[in-house]
């Protein structure tokens, strides 16, 4: 049996990159995949406690609404960076620098 | 070492190495195909969890969902002009340095705390209550009495998101 801690230096690994992809990168895309690296980081947490809890399973419902919501923000957010680009043709995010409509 | 952490730590490798090259790669294309062997990387790490439908869960919604809508956002925000669309860097000092600390503290709290000695996992293990087998029909059943409430409630939230982004994302009439 593979041991819980395991799993969680896996997930800090993943956490920490994705932060790091995050922090640095200029295209908004990217950064939205280092936001679901995170979230995945912190699915394989919950995920890998969930296998001490078999008779409620709360780690694996919860992860399950974790990629729900994940859904629903990549869509939203992708709906914004299509609206932002077509406003400043582009979609580096330092050079969206001004708060004016 | 069984079979088993063999996988897990293979697929570790496959996480953490396509992750990485997500970091590096320049290329935001090349970066979007590496996303996909870390999602099935997740995926089989979910397995090795006993977390079979999170698995398929994950290779549906991630790598047919998410990942296909990122490569039609990289479409729609790029000029198509036949160079490879690049990313550039910012803050990397900061960024490496935040991601650095958050390692390191991570790292200590991790090692200090004796997670599989704590109360209710050693009951668990001894009490036999480890998942073993497949978790869908427990999820099943699980969905339709005791979380029914937040099932819907994902429900109304996937569909305010389909009306939300598709309202945000239509060309206005100038």
């Amino acid at each position: 049996m593979i041991p819980a801690e395991h799993f969680l230096y896996l997930a800090i690994t993943l956490f920490c990159i994705g932060l790091v992809i995050v922090i640095t990168k200029k295209n908004a895309i990217v950064v939205l995949m280092g936001v679901e690296l995170m979230l995945n980081a912190a699915n394989i947490n919950l995920v890998a406690f969930s296998r001490f809890d078999a008779l409620h399973l709360q780690g694996q419902v919860f992860s399950l609404f974790v990629i729900v919501v994940a859904a629903a923000e990549a869509a939203v957010a992708l709906a914004i960076v299509l609206k932002v680009y077509s406003y400043y043709k582009t979609s580096e995010l330092d050079k969206v620098n001004e708060l004016k409509g | 070492m069984e079979f088993a952490q063999l996988l897990f730590y293979f697929f570790s490798g496959l996480i953490v190495i396509s992750a990485l090259v997500v970091l590096f790669t320049p290329n935001v294309l090349y970066a979007a195909f590496s996303l996909i062997f870390t999602f099935l990387g997740v995926a089989a790490v979910y397995v090795l969890a006993g977390a079979d439908f999170i698995a398929i869960t994950q290779i549906i919604v991630y790598v047919g969902g998410i990942l296909v809508l990122m490569v039609f956002g990289l479409m729609l925000t790029n000029k198509i002009d036949g160079r490879a669309v690049v990313t550039r860097n910012h803050n990397v000092f900061f960024g490496v340095i935040a991601g650095a600390l958050m390692l390191l503290v991570l790292l200590l709290s991790i090692s200090t705390v004796n997670f599989m000695g704590l109360d209710w996992v050693q009951s668990a293990l001894h009490g036999g209550e480890v998942v073993r087998l497949s978790t869908i029909q427990a999820i099943g059943i699980l969905m339709m009495s005791r979380y029914i409430l937040p099932f819907e409630l994902a429900g109304i939230l996937l569909l305010i998101a389909l009306i939300g982004s598709a309202f945000i994302a239509k060309q206005q009439a100038d």
